[in-house]
């Protein structure tokens, strides 16, 4: 006898991704998307600390700015850098979604490649500008 | 909320697979790795390991999978019709995404033919999935014409450009690859109506025939049922009809966003 389709004993499918669902280019730009948005929101935090060192005077600075600028503080804020820059250009992408254009197989990997390209080439571009400063 | 892991009896006893060995003498062998739960045991689902001998067998994989019924082991079971492409019965996660046994080549696969049931759903039996809260969420967008005016006394017409307006949305055969390929789905389904409702929703909003637009509209206006869609594309990516539920769906919020300004 089957058991009717509330049975809480059935088992759920594999879905997990790359395990049993293989990584696409459309899921893993998104889960990009997602994961850089919470990776600023927490940025944003490091950004008011910044700041709050900055209004609190040249001691208080010294003692923020001495961490940014060790190697592990530049390792964060270069991934806080391309996250931004990722996210601007995924945002845009999603832009021109909302918009009901590019929904076409070739259009969103174009696209996805264009947003991925950029995002590393804006990075580098800022990192290269804030050492030639 | 987003989970990423099996629950307990869910979890694949990789210990208890069975080997079912090719026939002494094939040379041409694919090795076919197949999900296996039995309700009557109640033992955790398990991957069963089928040699077949491709010399002996069709191209598609359905066909593989009906070798293996009828020749090495009659307990597999799976959901089969028209092998074709037009029924959607046999839907199933084939080499890491969703499509249509009968239309999907054994040789489109590079090495071994893994075969899951549709992700992230309940498993009646080893590929069947259980699709009662998908076939409720489809019936719940009441998928039919709607109309106030009195019933004609013949058809009712539809201009050449109203009628292409339904191209990519009326070939849909309800195969679910689409709603169970959306992470989205996995993680809010109970509420999220997925892709393929979504976008035969929006198959009769898009109807000129049609006359309950607003209605439709009204219904879909939900921060679950249609705005857990979050344009993630593996719906479009995975569909084995070519069609584009994440293009139908953002029409649908254009039209929502369209009717209040």
């Amino acid at each position: 006898m089957s058991t009717p389709s509330s049975a809480p004993n059935r088992p759920l499918s594999p879905f997990m991704l790359g395990q049993y669902y293989r990584f696409q280019l459309t899921s893993v730009l998104s889960f990009l998307h997602r994961l850089t948005g919470v990776g600023l929101s927490l940025g944003a935090a490091l950004l008011a600390l910044w700041l709050i060192a900055l209004a609190g005077g040249p001691w208080m600075y010294a003692a923020v700015a001495r961490h940014l600028t060790a190697w592990y503080g530049q390792v964060l804020l270069f991934g806080f850098t391309w996250a931004l820059m990722y996210h601007l250009g995924n945002g845009i992408r999603h832009l021109v979604w909302d918009f009901g254009y590019a929904f076409s197989m070739k259009a969103v990997y174009a696209g996805g490649y264009i947003v991925a390209a950029a995002s590393l080439l804006l990075t580098a571009a800022v990192w290269a500008l804030a050492y030639a400063i | 909320m987003a989970q990423f892991t099996l629950p307990k009896n869910s979890q694949i006893d990789k210990s208890a697979g069975k080997h079912h060995p090719a026939p002494a003498g094939a040379k041409n062998v694919r090795t076919f790795k197949i999900y296996r739960y039995d309700p009557d045991s109640g033992a955790n689902p398990r991957v069963d390991t089928y040699e077949v001998d491709m010399d002996a067998c069709g191209p598609m994989v359905l066909d593989a999978l009906i070798k293996i019924k009828n020749e090495i082991d009659a307990t597999l079971t799976f959901r089969r019709s028209c092998r074709e492409g037009i029924c959607g019965s046999c839907a199933m996660n084939i080499d890491g995404t969703n499509t249509l046994a009968c239309t999907k080549a054994c040789t489109d696969v590079s090495d071994e033919v893994k075969i899951y049931p549709l992700p992230h759903m309940p498993v009646v039996k080893d590929l069947v999935p259980d699709l009662t809260h998908f076939y409720a969420q489809l019936a719940s967008v009441e998928p039919w014409l709607k109309t106030d005016s009195p019933a004609p006394t013949r058809e009712r017409l539809q201009s050449e450009e109203d009628r292409a307006k339904l191209d990519g949305l009326y070939e849909c055969i309800l195969c679910a690859c689409c709603t169970t390929s959306c992470p989205s789905y996995w993680w809010n389904g109970d509420r999220y109506l997925g892709p393929a409702t979504l976008l035969q929703a929006y198959r009769w909003i898009a109807d000129s025939r049609d006359e309950a637009t607003g209605e439709r509209l009204d219904a879909l206006e939900d921060p679950f049922k249609l705005y857990r869609c979050h344009t993630i594309m593996n719906c479009a990516r995975t569909c084995p009809k070519g069609l584009n539920p994440a293009k139908a769906i953002a029409e649908i919020k254009k039209m929502l966003v369209e009717r209040t300004t």
